[in-house]
């Protein structure tokens, strides 16, 4: 019954009131939050209304043929084949339409590819399925995951009210200051996408293609990855935060205080419980969409951890797969996404879930370990 | 516009074979024809069950009935079955069965030719279809199948993929050469270049685009093959090779490959709007050139695909102003058929319906086309519901309706009885209301920021996505009715006429109906 409520609502809502559709913003593209995505939502509108005039005119013009030459009774059809004049004049009309919309999209593809240098420069890096922020001036870098959890995409919880278009840390940017993006990928080709500012650009492995924005007010703006890039192509949204500079340069420190914190931890002595515990946390942000919650995998491109001979008894390789990825499959290297601290804690803990502690050798991995690991290869 | 002198009876001393051998060893146009047109009914609705799967799943925010995985291999192949399968054989089997006729051949140049044409198309969707029983599933990476999605983290299934659509060409390429030999060759005496039917006309030229792109696809999959297996990197930037490669190579084939599955349709639209009219086709020596120049255009505007992958802004201006140009003569082409139409005596039979709701709805695509050609506007539009909504409107109500329109127009000629006009029309005005409300709210939902392929969506899209699903589940129940028309008609039906319709003109409309085996033994003479 519930469904079948929505289901005429829907109805009601967008095929009877479609005119009156309150949030006009909601059929039609944002003019977003600056000057050239403003810029490109007049290009827009002036050629939607072209069109419009077009469709209609044509439109309108087949219904008055249709309905002014039906067959009647003993009516006798023209035999006319051609009128060359005419036929001149309707292709020079074309190409007189085409001109008048050409030379502004013109102008707008020129300023929308000025390419200079940034007040602040922003590597941006697309993986199989998140993104990588790397502040190139501050030394900066971190991963912008998913937040939204199973429970909500399984219909088990309440959808909030940014289903599937937030994240556990956005792109922080400052109001006012020319950004510029660095766009690039790690596996397979995505696309960054923040219709606010009218950014669209493809991530592209092996080569970076660069972006701007300059935005003028403070806000949150959402956008998603617009390039098919395997499972999770639905669930890889872009959030960025812009505060004013005063903001961005204490979110700077925090940031940098923080990894200098972090450092710390890895020092500390970490009991089992605490490390499954963090662990925990780390794979569901960021192992469960391949390997699963229930570490079953997907078999054969994304294999099983439980019963896993390698995650089992073979502690070492366990950490080199972890720091180093797998070459040509989806498994990265997480030695830069993430902690020292966490990396260890989810190695801890899929030695010890789904039964994998009674049945292999059950040791755990602390930090201390893959920091020697990288102090090593150095 | 060709009359016809000597129209001969037929003798029926070779009739076709007893049994399966009539279809398996035929060489005869008619069969070959009826093979490729209830093969490709058959892709039709095995494509579009997976579009039925596809709007299940996005009937409502949050995940339904399928895994984001198995959603990915439904939107994969379905689009490449609706293309491969269901549009592109269905305009083989038009030609098959119409060019002929039209140019008043006996048969196709090449028979046996086309007989293995025609019988590797099953075992090519075999290979593919057979992908989704294997271990790792079916192609996954959409039906453009950028690399290297499709070749370093493809399912190993991959290499069947990249076999059945090397196969898929082999039969392109056949059909193409046939069809060319066909009307370069067997046309009857004193039928011109300029005196040949339109229909004929559209597929002589879109014979020309098949051969000269599907070696380029053959090309790219081959390429694929070799970086999976053989340790190449042409698409693999870390051996040296290049993404966007892939893309160029793979759009300097789609690109043409769009216009293939339209311009026959405009052949089709346009004897049909001619007939019901009652008056000679407007601009036809116009019609021709437009098609020549929508074919050559064609082969310059590929990268309008890809104007976010970072091209230098040269390229972007240059792909833009070319995309802008194909407006020229399709809008010449447009203006024709209103022109045919104006001061005529229109009947609206259900050919003569699914023609205009063509022109009308095709109009709509082609101008959301335009749209779409504004690159820095196309930074907006790109990979979001509008370009579904654009590329749907020219290929549902433009190619598929002008399909629909074509086996309406020429079914009494093959079946021999009239179908069922109440139920055509009820099929018509089903098709054409459904129709609309699935693709025209895609407009909405992509302009407001709804990507493409994705599995589930943000809360705002919800109502709209609902709408459209509605309207694909009875677009999707009312082409059932299409089938029980076609069976209809094959069983029963008032019998048809020769001529069939009262306004129409060409060699097909002088032999009797249902079309004897052989036709046109003897050449006609056209004047």
């Amino acid at each position: 019954m519930r469904l079948i409520k929505r289901i005429f609502a829907a109805l009601t809502t967008c095929c009877v009131s479609l005119p009156l559709f309150a949030g006009w913003g909601d059929v039609n593209m944002t003019p977003g939050v600056n000057a050239l995505s403003r810029e490109i939502f007049d290009l827009h509108m002036t050629i939607f209304w072209i069109c419009v005039v077009i469709g209609v005119l044509v439109l309108g013009f087949m219904v008055y043929l249709i309905v002014a030459f039906r067959k009647k009774e003993g009516d006798k059809p023209a035999q006319f084949d051609d009128h060359p004049v005419l036929e001149m004049t309707w292709t020079v009309l074309f190409a007189v339409i085409l001109t008048v919309m050409a030379v502004p999209a013109t102008f707008t593809m020129i300023r929308a590819y000025d390419d200079a240098e940034g007040d602040i420069n922003i590597l941006i890096t697309g993986h199989q399925w998140k993104w990588q922020y790397e502040y190139l001036e501050d030394e900066v870098s971190f991963f912008s995951n998913l937040l939204t959890d199973l429970d909500q995409r399984n219909n088990i919880a309440p959808k909030s009210d940014n289903y599937l278009l937030e994240v556990d840390e956005p792109l922080v940017i400052p109001t006012n200051k020319r950004i510029r993006f660095l766009i690039t990928a790690n596996d397979v080709i995505h696309s960054w996408w923040v219709p606010d500012f009218a950014v669209k650009q493809d991530a592209i492995p092996g080569f970076i293609n660069t972006a701007w924005t300059q935005v003028d007010e403070e806000g949150i703006f959402r956008g998603q990855c617009t390039e098919l890039c395997g499972q999770y192509h639905g669930y890889m949204p872009v959030v960025v935060k812009a505060v004013s500079p005063e903001d961005y340069n204490l979110w700077v420190n925090e940031k940098k205080e923080a990894k200098i914190q972090q450092a710390l931890l890895t020092e500390k002595l970490w009991s089992t419980e605490e490390l499954y515990e963090i662990g925990e946390g780390v794979y569901q942000t960021n192992c469960v969409a391949c390997h699963q919650v229930n570490g079953e995998g997907l078999p054969p491109v994304f294999p099983a951890l439980a019963g896993s001979d390698l995650v089992l008894n073979d502690k070492a390789k366990q950490i080199e797969i972890l720091m180093e990825g797998v070459q040509g499959a989806a498994m990265q290297s997480y030695a830069e996404q993430l902690s020292e601290v966490d990396i260890a804690a989810v190695i801890t803990y899929t030695r010890k879930a789904w039964g994998n502690d009674a049945s292999g050798d059950g040791e755990i991995v602390i930090p201390k370990e893959i920091l020697d690991y990288k102090n090593n290869k150095l | 516009m060709s009359a016809v002198i000597d129209s001969h009876s037929d003798d029926h001393h070779h009739g076709p074979a007893k049994g399966i051998t009539r279809w398996l060893y035929t060489t005869n146009h008619k069969d070959i024809g009826t093979l490729y047109l209830w093969f490709s009914f058959l892709m039709l609705f095995l494509g579009g069950a997976m579009a039925m799967v596809i709007r299940a799943e996005l009937f409502e925010p949050g995940s339904q009935i399928v895994s984001p995985e198995f959603y990915n291999q439904m939107l994969t192949n379905h689009g490449l079955i609706m293309v491969f399968g269901a549009v592109m054989p269905a305009f083989v089997g038009l030609a098959n069965w119409i060019i002929p006729m039209q140019i008043g051949a006996p048969d196709m140049a090449l028979p046996r030719m086309n007989n293995l044409s025609f019988w590797i198309l099953p075992v090519a969707f075999g290979i593919l279809i057979s992908t989704f029983f294997m271990e790792g599933g079916g192609p996954n990476f959409g039906w453009t199948f950028y690399a290297p999605l499709s070749t370093t983290y493809a399912p190993p299934t991959v290499t069947f993929f990249i076999f059945a659509v090397h196969i898929m060409g082999a039969s392109s390429i056949m059909g193409s050469i046939n069809i060319i030999t066909t009307i370069l060759n067997m046309r009857a005496p004193g039928m011109t270049f300029m005196k040949m039917p339109l229909f004929t006309w559209t597929w002589l030229i879109t014979a020309y685009l098949l051969i000269a792109v599907m070696p380029v696809l053959a090309g790219a999959v081959t390429m694929m093959l070799m970086d999976i297996h053989f340790g190449t990197s042409f698409f693999n930037a870390a051996g040296g090779g290049d993404p966007v490669l892939f893309q160029h190579i793979f759009w300097f084939f789609g690109h043409p490959e769009v216009y293939i599955m339209i311009l026959p349709a405009f052949g089709i639209v346009s004897h049909i709007i001619e007939t019901f009219s009652r008056k000679p086709i407007f601009g036809y020596t116009s019609m021709v050139y437009a098609i020549a120049s929508i074919a050559l255009l064609s082969f310059i505007v590929w990268a309008h695909h890809m104007f976010t992958v970072g091209m230098p802004i040269a390229g972007e201006l240059f792909f833009m102003y070319t995309t802008m140009l194909i407006a020229i003569p399709t809008g010449v082409k447009v203006f024709n058929w209103l022109s045919t139409m104006f001061k005529g005596s229109i009947s609206f039979e259900t050919p003569m319906l699914f023609s205009i709701a063509f022109v009308a709805l095709f109009t709509i695509g082609g101008l959301s086309g335009l749209m779409l050609a504004i690159a820095p506007a196309d930074f907006q539009y790109h990979d979001t519901y509008f370009v579904v909504a654009h590329f749907h409107y020219v290929l549902v109500p433009g190619a598929i309706f002008g399909i629909i329109a074509g086996v309406y127009y020429w079914l009494p000629k093959w079946t021999g009885n009239m179908y069922d006009e109440v139920l055509g029309k009820t099929h018509f005005w089903m098709s054409f209301i459904s129709v609309n409300i699935t693709f025209f709210p895609m407009h909405f939902v992509g302009l407001a920021g709804m990507p493409r392929r994705i599995p589930d969506y943000a809360l705002q899209f919800a109502d709209f996505n609902m709408v459209i699903s509605i309207g694909a589940f009875i677009f999707g129940l009312t082409q059932l009715l299409f089938l029980f028309v076609i069976l209809k008609s094959i069983f029963a039906g008032k019998q048809a006429t020769t001529k069939v319709w009262e306004g129409a003109k060409g060699l097909e409309w002088t032999v009797a109906s249902p079309a004897p085996y052989h036709t046109f033994e003897t050449p006609p003479e056209v004047k």
